[in-house]
C-alpha cells in the first residue's frame, strides 16, 4: 500500500514542489494529516507552519478528512437559480451529513465551492474530480448511493457531452453549448498556420502585427497585448516565460473551458507565437483545478503538436526556436486568476498577489520576465497571425477590435458560448440568447456591473461594458438583493486576506448590505454602503478588492428604487441589534420565554 | 546622491533612485503613517494605511517607488479619513482592549488611533473568536490583537531560513501560526526580537510584558510620527 511517505519522497526536494506534493497526498488520502505536514516540511526544508499555510489557502486541500469521496457543489447564483437548494438537501439527506461535513461512516464529504465554470448547465458539482452537470435531487441521491455501493464517480457518468467531451481522454457529461461561431475563434484555421507565419518574421515584426491588430487582453483588464509582449521582450534576461491564465474563476465565465475543450491546439499555437515574440523557451498553462478533467486531453494535444514539429526543438521548423509547454494545476482559489497570485501559485506557494511594481513582464514566473495572457487572448493572437491585423481590425469597433467570446447563463432559453463582434448592445444579445423580459443583466461577473433594462442599449466593448466574458441574465422574478448577497459572499470567501480593506471591508460591507436587505436600513446606511465601497475600492491592494464592492455600488446606481423601497424613511437610525434574537440562547437554556415578549415585537 | 525631484502636498522634495515614497517622505521630514511597514524588511503593503494619491490614483506608499515629478497627495482630508477608516477597521476586526494590554504605550495601532483621534469606530465590532497560542516556551501569540502585518512572517526565520511564523487560512479567516518545532528552538534574543517586531501586543515574551511600566513607554512621550515631523526621527 502506498504511504504518505512514499508519495512525499517521489517529489523533488524543492519548495516549488509544495503544491504538487500536497495535491498528491490530498487526492490519495482525502486530507493532509499532521504526519503528512511534518513529512512534507522535512522533505522540502520548509517549516510546518508554512506547509499548513499552503494547505489551508486552497479550497480543495484540507488538514482534516474530506471523506473517501468528496462532493463539491457549486454555490454560484446561477446554480441557486437552477435549483441548487433542493439538490443540496438531497445530497445531505442521502449522505446523512450537512455541507461542510463528512458522513459518519467517512464515505462521503459534502462541501460548497465557488463557480466551477459550468454556469450554463447548473446545478453542477465536482465529485472526486469528475464533473456532474444539470443535477436534480434524484441524481444527487443516486450519486451518493453509487459511491457507497463502491461505484467510483467516473463510472457514474452515463452519457457524454458533445465534441471532445466524448473523447476517450475526457469522457465528461459537460456540453459545449456553442451557440454562435464567429470568424476569429471559430473561423476555419489550418493548424500551425499562424505560428509558421510568425516564425517567418522577426519577433519585433510579430509584436508589430499584434499591435496593429489592437488586440486587447480578453481576461478582463484589457491591456494591449502587443505592448505587454514588447515590454517583456525588452527586459534583459536569459530566460523569459509565457504563462497562459486558464484559471477562469469569475463566476459565470466558462468560455475558456470551451476553448480548452475544442480549440486547445489554437491556444497552444498562440502560446508558441507569444514565446517566439518575447524570446521564451517555456510556456506554462495554469489550469484551474476545476478543469483537471481536461488535463489528459490537453497533454495529448501537446504530444501531438510535438510530433508535428509545432512544439519542441526547432518549433515550427524555426532554427534556434525551441519552445515547449507545461501544464500546472491550481487547487481552488479565485484569486489565483489574478496574474501575480497565479505566478505565486505556479511557484508552489499560497496564491497571494504580489506588489507592483515590479510587474510580471519585469519580474514574473521564477522572477523572470513573463507575459501572462488569458486563454482567449492567446488563441486570438494565433488567428491574427494567420489572417493578418487588417482582417482582425475590420471586425468589432474602432476602439475594440475583433470578437469576444461570451459565456451567457441564467434566465435565458439558449445559455452557452457566443462569439460576437465588439459593440453588440445588450438587447441584441438578449434576443440571441432568448432572455426576453430580463430584469437585469450582470456583465463581467460579480466584479462587473449589474445593468437594468434602461441600460440594455449599452454595448459590450472596452469603452462601455468591458467584460472578461461573463453575462448572467436575471428574469423578472429574481430578487436582486439575493444576487448581491451571493456575490458579496463570494468575495468574502475568495479574498486572499492579505490586505485590510478587502479582508475586513468586504465582511463589513456584506453585513451592512444585509442589514438593508432585511429592511432594517435607513438613508444613512445607504450612504455608508457608498462610502465604505469607495474605501475598499480605493485602498485595496489588487483587482479583487478594487472591484469587490461593485455588486453593491452598481445596483445602488441601476436600481435605486429597490433600495428606496427597502429602507425606512423618517428614521435616522435603526439598530441592527435585535433583543429577541439576542436573548434566544438564554431563553432556550432557561426553557422559558420572556414575559414581555409582545412588547419586544415590532 | 539626490536624483529625483517630487512633491508631497506641494512641498518640493528630493529622493534617491529606488526609494519608496514612505522612505523619501521621511528623509524630507514628512510623516506618512505606516503600520505593516518595518525598516529592513521587504514591504508587503498589507495594512494600506500608508495610502497616498498620485494623479488621482491610490497607492500604498510603502511599496511604491518615487518617480521623477511625482505629485504625492498625503494629507487631503478624504485621504486622511480613509486612513482613519482603515485603523477603525483593524479595531473592529480584532479584539483590542488597550487598558489590559501588555503593549499599551508601545503599540503602533493604539498610537495611530490617538493620532487620528479615533473615538468610536464607524464599523460594527466583529468580535472574532481567535485562539491564543501559548505552546512555545518563550513566546505567546495573542491572536486577538494580531493585525496581520506579516512582520513576524518576514522577519523571524530559523538559521536554515525556515519561517517560524506563517499565515494560515485565507480571507477573513487568515491568522498567524507559530511553528511549534521551530519556536521551541528560539533563543532569548530571537524571542525578544519577535516581540519587538510586532507592532501590537500579539507576540509577547512570556513573563516580560510589563518590564517597562505604562506611562514610560515610547508613545507615551513621543506621539507616533512626531519625531519625523520634528526632524528628529532616525
Ligand atoms: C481577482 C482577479 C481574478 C482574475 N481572474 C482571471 C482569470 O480567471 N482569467 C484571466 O485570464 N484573467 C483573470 N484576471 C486578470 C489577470 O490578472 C490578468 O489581467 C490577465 O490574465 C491578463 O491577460 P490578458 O491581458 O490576456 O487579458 C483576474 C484578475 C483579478 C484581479
Ligand atoms: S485586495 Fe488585498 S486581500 Fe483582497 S485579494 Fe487582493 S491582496 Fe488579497
Ligand atoms: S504601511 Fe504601507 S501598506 Fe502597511
Amino acid at each position: 500500500m502506498t504511504t504518505e511517505k512514499d508519495i512525499v519522497l517521489k517529489h523533488p526536494k524543492d519548495p516549488a514542489a509544495l503544491l504538487d506534493v500536497i495535491r498528491d497526498v490530498q487526492s490519495r488520502f482525502g486530507q493532509v494529516s499532521d504526519e503528512a505536514v511534518g513529512r512534507i516540511a522535512a522533505h522540502l526544508k520548509l517549516s510546518e507552519a508554512e506547509v499548513r499555510g499552503a494547505v489551508t489557502f486552497y479550497h480543495f486541500f484540507s488538514l482534516s478528512p474530506r471523506g473517501a469521496s468528496t462532493v463539491y457543489l457549486n454555490d454560484s447564483i446561477t446554480s441557486r437559480m437552477a435549483g441548487r437548494t433542493a439538490v443540496a438537501q438531497a445530497f445531505e439527506q442521502e449522505a446523512g451529513c450537512r455541507f461542510g461535513e463528512v458522513s459518519a461512516d467517512g464515505t462521503v464529504g459534502l462541501f460548497p465551492t465557488s463557480c466551477i465554470g459550468m454556469n450554463d448547465q447548473e446545478p453542477s458539482a465536482i465529485v472526486d474530480g469528475v464533473v456532474f452537470t444539470a443535477l436534480t435531487p434524484d441524481k444527487a441521491r443516486a450519486i451518493v448511493r453509487g459511491l457507497r455501493a463502491g461505484t467510483p464517480a467516473r463510472d457514474q457518468v452515463a452519457s457524454f457531452g458533445d465534441g471532445a467531451n466524448q473523447s476517450d481522454l475526457v469522457r465528461a457529461m459537460v456540453v459545449n453549448n456553442i451557440r454562435r461561431r464567429g470568424p476569429v475563434l471559430f473561423g476555419a484555421h489550418e493548424s500551425g498556420a499562424g505560428l509558421r507565419k510568425a516564425v517567418s518574421m522577426t519577433p519585433e515584426k510579430v509584436i508589430d502585427e499584434i499591435k496593429r491588430a489592437s488586440l486587447l487582453g480578453r481576461g478582463g483588464a484589457g491591456f494591449p497585448t502587443g505592448l505587454k509582449w514588447e515590454f517583456c521582450r525588452r527586459e534583459a534576461a536569459d530566460r523569459r516565460f509565457v504563462v497562459c491564465n486558464a484559471d477562469e474563476g469569475e463566476p459565470g465565465t466558462f468560455k475558456d473551458r470551451v476553448i480548452l475543450t475544442e480549440l486547445p491546439a489554437l491556444l497552444f499555437e498562440g502560446m508558441a507565437i507569444a514565446g517566439y515574440a518575447i524570446g521564451a523557451k517555456t510556456g506554462v498553462l495554469y489550469l484551474r483545478s476545476e478543469y483537471a478533467y481536461l488535463r489528459a486531453h490537453l497533454e495529448s494535444v501537446l504530444a501531438g503538436m510535438r510530433r508535428q514539429g509545432l512544439l519542441g526543438k526547432k518549433a515550427a521548423g524555426a532554427a534556434g526556436f525551441d519552445f515547449d509547454i507545461v501544464v500546472k494545476s491550481g487547487a481552488g482559489a479565485y484569486i489565483c486568476g489574478e496574474e501575480s497570485a497565479l505566478l505565486e501559485s505556479a511557484e508552489g506557494k499560497r496564491g497571494e498577489p504580489r506588489d507592483r511594481p515590479p510587474f510580471p513582464v519585469q519580474t514574473g514566473y521564477l522572477n523572470q520576465p513573463t507575459t501572462v495572457n488569458n486563454v482567449e487572448t492567446l488563441a486570438t493572437a494565433a488567428r491574427i497571425m494567420a489572417e493578418g491585423a487588417a482582417w482582425f481590425k475590420a471586425l468589432g469597433t474602432t476602439q475594440s477590435a475583433g470578437t469576444k467570446l461570451l459565456s451567457v447563463s441564467g434566465d435565458c432559453s439558449r445559455p452557452g458560448v457566443y462569439e460576437i463582434e465588439y459593440g453588440l448592445p445588450i438587447a441584441d444579445l438578449l434576443d440571441m440568447a432568448g432572455g426576453a423580459g430580463a430584469k437585469a443583466v450582470q456583465v463581467g461577473g460579480p466584479s462587473g456591473s449589474c445593468v437594468a433594462p434602461a441600460g440594455f442599449g449599452r454595448k459590450i466593448d472596452f469603452s462601455d461594458l468591458a467584460t472578461g466574458g461573463s453575462v448572467i441574465v436575471f428574469g423578472p422574478d429574481r430578487d436582486i438583493f439575493e444576487v448581491v448577497s451571493n456575490f458579496m459572499e463570494f468575495f468574502v470567501d475568495e479574498s486572499c486576506g492579505w490586505c485590510v480593506p478587502c479582508r475586513a471591508g468586504n465582511v463589513l460591507l456584506k453585513k451592512k448590505f444585509e442589514k438593508v436587505a432585511r429592511g432594517l436600513g435607513t438613508a444613512s446606511d445607504l450612504r455608508d454602503l457608498e462610502d465604505w465601497g469607495r474605501l475598499v475600492k480605493s485602498t485595496s491592494r489588487c483587482g479583487l478588492g478594487q472591484t469587490s464592492p461593485n455588486p453593491i455600488l452598481t445596483t445602488l446606481k441601476s436600481f435605486p428604487e429597490l433600495y428606496a423601497a427597502k429602507i425606512r424613511t423618517g428614521e435616522e437610525f435603526v439598530p441592527e441589534f435585535n433583543l429577541e434574537e439576542a436573548v434566544q440562547d438564554g431563553c432556550a437554556a432557561a426553557h422559558r420565554e420572556p414575559e414581555c415578549k409582545e412588547s419586544l415585537d415590532e | 546622491m539626490s536624483e529625483i525631484r517630487f512633491t508631497i502636498d506641494g512641498k518640493a522634495c528630493l529622493a534617491e533612485r529606488g526609494q519608496t515614497i514612505v522612505e523619501a517622505a521621511k528623509a524630507n521630514g514628512v510623516y506618512i503613517p505606516v503600520l505593516c511597514n518595518y525598516e529592513a524588511l521587504k514591504p508587503v503593503g498589507s495594512c494600506r494605511i500608508c495610502t497616498v494619491r498620485v494623479a488621482g490614483r491610490y497607492m500604498a506608499s510603502c511599496t511604491q517607488p518615487v518617480t521623477e515629478g511625482m505629485a504625492v497627495e498625503n494629507t487631503a482630508p478624504d485621504l486622511e479619513d480613509m486612513r482613519k477608516s482603515l485603523i477603525e477597521m483593524l479595531f473592529v476586526e480584532g479584539n483590542h482592549f488597550c487598558p489590559s494590554c501588555e503593549k499599551s504605550g508601545n503599540c503602533e495601532l493604539q498610537a495611530l488611533g490617538y493620532r487620528y483621534k479615533m473615538m468610536v469606530p464607524r464599523f460594527p465590532y466583529l468580535w472574532p473568536g481567535r485562539a491564543l497560542l501559548a505552546g512555545s516556551p518563550l513566546l505567546m501569540l495573542e491572536r486577538n490583537r494580531c493585525v496581520q502585518c506579516l512582520r513576524c512572517v518576514r522577519g523571524i526565520t530559523s538559521k536554515a531560513g525556515r519561517k517560524v511564523f506563517a499565515a494560515v487560512e485565507r480571507g477573513p479567516h487568515v491568522t498567524i501560526e507559530i511553528d511549534p518545532k521551530l519556536a521551541a528552538k528560539l533563543s532569548e534574543e530571537e524571542a525578544r526580537r519577535a516581540m519587538d517586531i510586532c507592532p501590537v501586543g500579539a507576540i509577547l515574551r512570556k513573563e516580560k510584558g510589563f518590564a517597562l511600566p505604562i506611562g514610560q513607554r515610547k508613545f507615551d512621550h513621543t506621539p507616533i510620527g512626531s519625531d519625523i515631523e520634528k526632524g528628529t526621527g532616525r
